[in-house]
């Protein structure tokens, strides 16, 4: 471990607030990787049945829901923001589609839009409090988490609610277009969604005024505002794409369960966090990626496998998960040298 | 490029192998359970009875289960991983039985017996469920709550969940029985704790308020019941009968205190041994079918350190 880190802190004082270091994202981008492929030789040479089609099937399948909650929490990261709801926000989504499908009997494309609805208008009113009602964003996810959990609740009356009565709701993210074309390798549709989520979302915050503004928010909102832009709407417009995505998160946990789960929800949001920030992106704001997240949520989702695999012991798997996490932020701080956060 | 996020990657990785390689124990027969959870005495007591089985069957057995009873995918994710180990066969206590049909039929087709246990699965694929009879036994609690009272007065319960399939049988077992038998006894409110500590006291606290005429309480789990005791003891009410459920500690020091009268125990220890030893056999190819009663007992101050109660209980 003598390496010195790739980055010189050395290179100045205060390194003013730059809006978006590219290399240093992409060079990120590739250390997660890395690391993500050494966790799955480490595995694969551990345990003969890590590596095996079905198991990197069940991997991809776990990683779906995580993945997409973080991909639409890291929206709200870049901003200097935090949703502490969207693991909540995602139970309620799927309730609502649960009442509009099996209660309502309303046909599932409508059940899908709910969901996305749902998420979004949820996203927006979370977005109200940020932006117009100046709560801090922590304390009003708070809020928003416990509210959604009490309704997930209230709505179902505590019992689950379930799909039976939708033929093909299983399948959103049960079911497999491409096993359909390729036959050995089965990816399952959860998994086709989060990547198609992910790559939208990447668009968006690449190639969009809403995308930069994302950035510009998170590095320095002040001087957003002074140079003419609602800073308020644009925030507001990230907090309800970003519940947007929850629903989806929603729409796949409801399917891959055969029913929305009410109690369901709570600590979600840690996870996803956790992806997001091992992904390399900086709780402070200014500085993330969509396909960091992705890697950070697959790291996540091969460690909780493997360590399954290998029949480690249940409270072992969690003290090796956090120190996983410390020790991932801390390389990537390393690196940095201290530069930002 | 070797950089120190890599490196730490791969030391993580290689202690993960030197971690697992006490788990690589060849041609012993392999049997994985998957729980409701791990972290409460119950469940370390069902390990216990699973760990008993094994060392006396001569095979090995994993026993896994989520942080908490609502992280129904999480234990999907559980079952999954436990398929690619391919085992012998599999127990599972299932936290929703209809959201693990699907890998159920995939563990059936690969052709591995699964036995359930703690609570039932509603599905043909498990050949067998070793499990309490929880209407019977919270039936059992309503009479001993009955006697208490002598036939008649205000009862409360604080109930774990109202999802779960033990947590309805409890709360119906108890109330159905009270409503037959025992017609003096009024139930006047059921209140939902989800088995946490500190939510139960809180309820607790709410319904002595509500009900200063209240005079027993009964408490579905052991989160539940000890939350009770604490509500009874930080509101200061005295004379509440209190019944609880499953043991632990705290509630076998409040039976000794004579701030509980008495709780009923299932036999967890029992259902890890039945469990294992039902998979053994059903790995085997014997025949295994049905229901396995695996007990339980009416415990008190008086018969607490007797040995067939104390072998059941655990703290």
């Amino acid at each position: 471990m003598s390496d010195a880190p790739a980055a010189k802190p050395a290179t100045g004082p205060e390194p003013a607030q730059a809006p978006v270091k590219r290399r240093g994202t992409a060079q990120q981008k590739l250390l997660a990787f890395a690391s993500l492929i050494v966790l799955v030789i480490g595995f694969s040479l551990a345990s003969p049945n890590f590596f095996q089609v079905s198991n990197i099937m069940a991997i991809l399948q776990a990683t779906s829901v995580n993945g997409v909650l973080a991909v639409g929490v890291t929206l709200i990261i870049i901003t200097g923001g935090i949703d502490l709801s969207i693991g909540t926000l995602m139970t309620f989504c799927a309730v609502i589609t649960g009442v509009v499908l099996t209660w309502a009997g309303a046909p599932l494309i409508l059940g899908v839009l709910t969901a996305v609805a749902t998420g979004g208008l949820v996203g927006l009113l979370s977005g109200t409090f940020v932006a117009k009602m100046k709560i801090p964003p922590f304390i009003a996810t708070l809020g928003m988490m416990l509210v959604l959990k009490g309704m997930s609740l209230i709505v179902t009356g505590t019992r689950p609610i379930y799909f039976n009565d939708t033929p093909g709701f299983t399948q959103i993210s049960q079911g497999s277009l491409v096993g359909e074309v390729i036959p050995a390798f089965p990816l399952p549709n959860g998994v086709l969604i989060l990547f198609l989520v992910a790559a939208a979302t990447a668009w968006i915050l690449s190639r969009t005024v809403l995308g930069r503004y994302t950035f510009a928010l998170g590095s320095n909102e002040e001087a957003v505002r002074l140079s003419g832009v609602n800073t308020d709407a644009w925030k507001m417009a990230i907090y309800a794409l970003a519940g947007a995505i929850c629903g989806i998160a929603g729409l796949l946990i409801a399917s891959r369960l055969n029913s929305a789960q009410p109690a369901l929800g709570l600590g979600y949001e840690l996870e996803a966090i956790a992806a997001v920030v091992i992904g390399g992106t900086s709780l402070a704001g200014g500085r993330g990626t969509v396909l960091g997240t992705l890697i950070g949520a697959l790291i996540m989702a091969v460690l909780t496998n493997g360590l399954r695999v290998l029949s480690v012991a249940p409270e072992w798997q969690t003290v090796v998960t956090g120190a996983i996490i410390i020790l991932a932020v801390y390389g990537d701080q390393l690196r940095r040298g201290r530069a930002s956060t | 490029m070797f950089t120190r996020r890599t490196l730490i990657g791969a030391a993580a990785a290689l202690s993960l192998t030197a971690m697992s390689s006490g788990a690589m124990a060849q041609d012993n027969m392999y049997v994985a359970l998957i729980s409701k959870g791990f972290q409460h005495q119950f469940w370390q007591a069902v390990k216990a009875g699973a760990d008993k089985a094994a060392e006396e069957l001569g095979v090995r057995v994993t026993f896994e289960g989520p942080d908490n009873e609502t992280q129904v995918d999480k234990q999907m994710d559980m079952l999954a991983a436990a398929l690619a180990n391919k085992p012998d066969a599999i127990g599972f206590a299932a936290l929703d039985s209809q959201a693990a049909i699907p890998l159920l039929r995939q563990a059936d087709e690969a052709g591995i017996p699964i036995i359930a246990f703690d609570s039932g699965v509603d599905s043909d694929i498990p050949l067998a469920t070793a499990a309490t009879d929880n209407v019977a036994a919270a039936a059992l609690a309503a009479d001993k709550m009955a006697e208490l009272l002598g036939g008649e007065g205000q009862v409360a319960v604080v109930a774990h969940d109202q999802t779960s399939r033990t947590g309805i049988d409890r709360r119906d077992g108890f109330v159905n029985q009270m409503e037959e038998a025992h017609p003096g006894v009024e139930i006047v409110t059921i209140e939902y704790g989800g088995g946490d500590h500190l939510k139960s006291t809180e309820i607790t606290k709410a319904i002595l308020t509500a009900h200063p005429e209240l005079d027993g309480i009964f408490g579905t789990n052991e989160g539940s019941a000890i939350g009770v005791v604490n509500g009874v003891r930080e509101s200061g009410t005295e004379g509440v009968v209190i019944v609880g459920y499953d043991s632990g500690k705290a509630q076998k020091d409040a039976i000794r205190e004579g701030l509980m009268a008495g709780a009923i125990t299932q036999n967890p220890v029992g259902i890890g041994y039945e469990t294992v030893k039902a998979a053994v056999a059903a790995a085997k190819g014997e025949e295994v079918t049905g229901d396995i009663d695996t007990g339980f007992f009416w415990y008190d101050a008086d018969n607490i350190d007797d040995p067939e109660i104390a072998a059941v209980l655990y703290d």
